[in-house]
């Protein structure tokens, strides 16, 4: 309590000892220093290589996604991990980031730290994926696939169908068709739209 | 045992004529001689969608017209099945899956697609453009095929 009293004292009165023009010029570099260092951080947190430094990650999800579309391809384009996961929009970003606290906590106590256990939590975890991007209207699929620059007419018959009704009228989001566009799909059993 | 003696009576004596037939491959199937490297496959795509495969033979498992990449057919889900099932269909404008995949290997009708008949590509496979390896004669039979 004293502390806190004495703290309070030295913050509420004026300083002594620096002039004002080094509190505000060293104030705003170490805001930019502490500002850039935060930004750097978080974005080496933001990047495939991190993602797959664990294994829960590299010998599950990441194996799945290499055959895929998104990995592999003729143009050579390739989405990774955060680019479908995380979202680009800053706060939202930090939203995401601060939920995922939960999967540190995961990663210490080992939650899907076999391919048993991963199985076992495979519906649950693609659901809030699944519900993530149906709240968002799939922003992190529309972040590289939007929907005005597409030519219906290059599409094959069975895409173009859908896209010009379904997901023009809004009705419908990537997401709700494009289950298991990158990875492995959980039991369906009752989930809209599969048999 | 007398039809299985005259069986390789007809195989033995028809062989030196089929090997007639087909004309001189050097004592081999292969088109270059055992040395040398063959020739590397040219590698096909699958089109993303085809206009009416046509069946060649009476009972064939029709071929999927359109490009199947990504698509997960496990005990978990059956993407094909999303657009192809009696429930689905009509809202796809998808063939739907016969009746006959209802059926299991004991001739019981069960109320939903057989396990055995589960697998769509086991029997029903997406086709490339290619033309014929070798020249043949090979017509497609009958009714079928129009």
């Amino acid at each position: 309590m004293q502390l806190i009293k004495s703290i309070w004292r030295t913050l509420t009165r004026p300083a002594v000892h620096y002039s004002l023009g080094f509190l505000t010029i060293g104030g705003f570099v170490a805001g930019i220093i502490f500002w850039g260092g935060f930004n750097t951080a978080l974005e080496m947190t933001n990047t495939e290589e991190f993602c797959v430094s664990c294994h829960e990650m590299r010998n599950n999800v990441f194996e799945e996604l290499k055959p895929t579309i998104h990995y592999s391809n003729r143009s050579g384009v390739r989405a990774s991990c955060p680019d479908c996961h995380v979202p680009h929009n800053w706060t939202d970003k930090i939203a995401r980031k601060m939920q995922a606290s939960k999967e540190v906590w995961g990663k210490i106590f080992g939650t899907i730290n076999t391919p048993e256990k991963f199985e076992a939590k495979r519906r649950e975890l693609a659901e809030h994926e699944w519900s993530r991007l149906k709240a968002n209207d799939s922003l992190e699929c529309r972040n590289c696939h939007e929907f005005d620059s597409m030519d219906f007419t290059l599409q094959a018959g069975r895409a173009a169908k859908q896209h010009s009704t379904a997901l023009a009228s809004g009705e419908k989001t990537c997401i709700d068709c494009h289950k298991g566009i990158a990875h492995q799909l959980p039991d369906m059993t009752g989930v809209e739209g599969w048999h | 045992m007398k039809n299985l003696l005259l069986l390789s009576l007809i195989a033995f004596l028809s062989a030196p004529v089929v090997a007639e037939e087909f004309g001189d491959l050097g004592g081999s199937l292969r088109s270059h001689d055992l040395e040398s490297q063959s020739a590397t496959a040219e590698l096909k795509n699958y089109p993303k969608e085809h206009d009416g495969l046509q069946l060649d033979y009476v009972q064939q498992p029709p071929l999927i017209p359109h490009s199947i990449r990504g698509y997960q057919v496990n005990k978990n889900s059956n993407k094909c099945l999303s657009c192809h099932s009696f429930k689905n269909y009509k809202k796809y404008g998808a063939t739907k899956i016969s009746i006959t995949h209802f059926k299991n290997r004991d001739g019981v009708e069960l109320t939903d697609v057989s396990p055995r008949r589960y697998f769509c590509q086991q029997c029903h496979v997406p086709q490339v453009e290619a033309p014929p390896l070798v020249e043949n004669t090979f017509e497609p039979a009958g009714a079928v095929s129009e």
